[in-house]
């Protein structure tokens, strides 16, 4: 236990975001988003094309907002705190590459090793993380080797590697069989008490039974935000979906179109 | 503060069963506050050394660090880096085989470890850019590592080279690292690769075709005009100290 782990914070959002404006390539991806996320797991919803990777990126720093402002950890992201704050973070993009000669252990030694952690703390962690994303049996194998799904969990493991404050999961599930994905839900629920887990998915499931927070977004706005009981209260017999959660879902983006 | 007889700690060191339990729990607090005490355990040692270093044995790191932690080119560069070293190798050639009074290699030098830099530093040629990018260490220091690393490979290869020809390395030296360090500057503004080739065709224009057509060394890598070369290293080394908060985001 360090005395910065018990240390009361001086922000009141994990993130902070207030007319945020993020460019992918020429289009205004992220348009005007005001959002604030604390500790939980927080679902990205959208249809495709509503800006969540945009978002996900600029939350995780590697673009930078075209304007509004953007807050993590109550510390702005550029200069002198970016390098710390980065620390703080973990980050799977939708689709990463890897090197292919590379073992899962390997792979995430390496990243551990680019987030700065301590020499000495590196392959404990390293062995933690491949643990919880349940790779244990697969560490010392080829990442070449390894089926879609498994490089999905490596990619989750490296996220979790320097046991990030705010977790940000650019669609998780993607290639993960029905088992691993209750795994990982049991995963990001164990974080939820003192992480804030960020999770994009076009999946409405997903987020219905693992998420504590749903926010909805479309063409770069805000449409809804609030617990997936109420996406499920929004909906009506008359709307389009099979559970009640797809039936708010379509509700809430009909609502806003 | 009573400290505990020397025997007692004698007794306790060697693992002693008979010692009451208040007596080893009083002894343990008191171990904790007291340096002195602590010293005469510590003389104790022979006893319990193979237990020490069970508990040191179980406390370090099993795992050995994988090798490939402190990687600094991409593996997938590696190519990149090796048709550049292949350009000079075929420029000795060109040397040896039909000599001017210029050196080919002479000419090609001053641009071929920018190549090979901009090879290492290619969102295409690094499939690991994305999770890179976002990482505390990317940035202009993770830049420069790989810089140094590709100049490591290419600077060596170039003065061999150059040694047929006559092409020496302190002709070509200081240019090369100009453009080195010119591109990574310009790459601020539009990235590494593009900034590489946009130098390398205005060189191979103003430079290379006039110097094979005349036949004689450019002005640019006379002598004279190394000054000017150093002078633009430190300009663009003060843009780069700038800017480098650029470096740290996702790259064109």
């Amino acid at each position: 236990m360090k005395a910065a782990e018990t240390a009361p914070t001086t922000y009141a959002w994990e993130i902070h975001t207030s007319d945020l404006r993020v460019r992918a390539g020429r289009r205004m991806a992220v348009n005007g988003l005001d959002l604030s996320l604390g500790v939980g797991v927080h679902g990205i919803l959208g249809p495709n094309g509503a800006g969540k990777t945009t978002l996900i990126r600029a939350l995780a720093t590697v673009l930078s907002p075209a304007g509004g402002s953007l807050e993590l950890l109550g510390k702005q992201p550029g200069g002198r705190d970016l390098r710390p704050l980065r620390r703080e973070i973990g980050y799977l993009p939708q689709q990463f590459g890897f090197y292919p000669r590379f073992t899962v252990r390997e792979f995430v030694e390496y990243m551990a090793w680019l987030k700065e952690m301590p020499k000495a703390e590196i392959p404990g962690a390293v062995q933690r993380a491949i643990d919880r994303a349940d790779l244990t049996s697969r560490a010392d194998d080829k990442l070449k080797t390894l089926s879609g799904g498994m490089v999905r969990r490596a990619g989750i493991a490296q996220a979790l590697v320097n046991n990030p404050r705010i977790l940000l999961l650019d669609e998780p599930t993607v290639g993960l069989d029905p088992a691993q994905r209750m795994q990982f839900r049991e995963l990001v629920r164990s974080l939820a008490t003192d992480t804030c887990v960020v999770v994009s998915t076009h999946l409405v499931e997903d987020v219905a039974v693992a998420c504590t927070d749903v926010v909805l977004m479309d063409e770069g706005k805000l449409v809804f935000q609030g617990t997936p009981e109420s996406l499920a209260a929004a909906g009506g017999d008359s709307d389009v979906g099979d559970s009640p959660a797809e039936r708010g879902y379509s509700a809430l983006l009909g609502r806003a179109r | 503060m009573n400290h505990v007889p020397g025997d007692l700690v004698r007794r306790y060191a060697h693992g002693d069963d008979g010692i009451p339990a208040d007596q080893v729990w009083a002894l343990e607090a008191h171990m904790e506050l007291c340096a002195t005490c602590r010293q005469v355990l510590a003389s104790h040692t022979e006893g319990i050394t193979p237990l020490l270093d069970t508990v040191w044995a179980g406390l370090t790191p099993a795992e050995a660090p994988a090798k490939h932690r402190r990687l600094r080119v991409s593996p997938l560069g590696l190519p990149w880096i090796g048709m550049t070293i292949m350009v000079a190798a075929v420029a000795t050639l060109l040397d040896l085989l039909a000599p001017l009074d210029t050196s080919l290699v002479l000419l090609l030098a001053p641009i071929a470890p920018m190549l090979g830099v901009a090879a290492s530093w290619n969102k295409n040629v690094d499939p690991m850019h994305e999770l890179v990018a976002g990482t505390p260490r990317a940035g202009l220091e993770l830049v420069l590592r790989r810089t140094v690393s590709v100049l490591v490979l290419v600077i060596p290869a170039l003065v061999l080279a150059g040694l047929p020809g006559g092409a020496s390395p302190a002709l070509w030296l200081v240019p090369s690292l100009a453009f080195t360090v010119g591109a990574l500057a310009f790459g601020l503004l539009i990235g590494v690769t593009r900034a590489a080739s946009v130098l390398a065709a205005v060189w191979a224009v103003l430079v290379v075709g006039p110097g094979l057509i005349r036949d004689d060394l450019p002005v640019v890598l006379q002598p004279a005009s190394l000054p000017f070369w150093a002078l633009s290293i430190a300009g663009c080394v003060a843009a780069l100290a700038l800017r480098a908060d650029a470096y740290a985001r996702l790259l064109r």
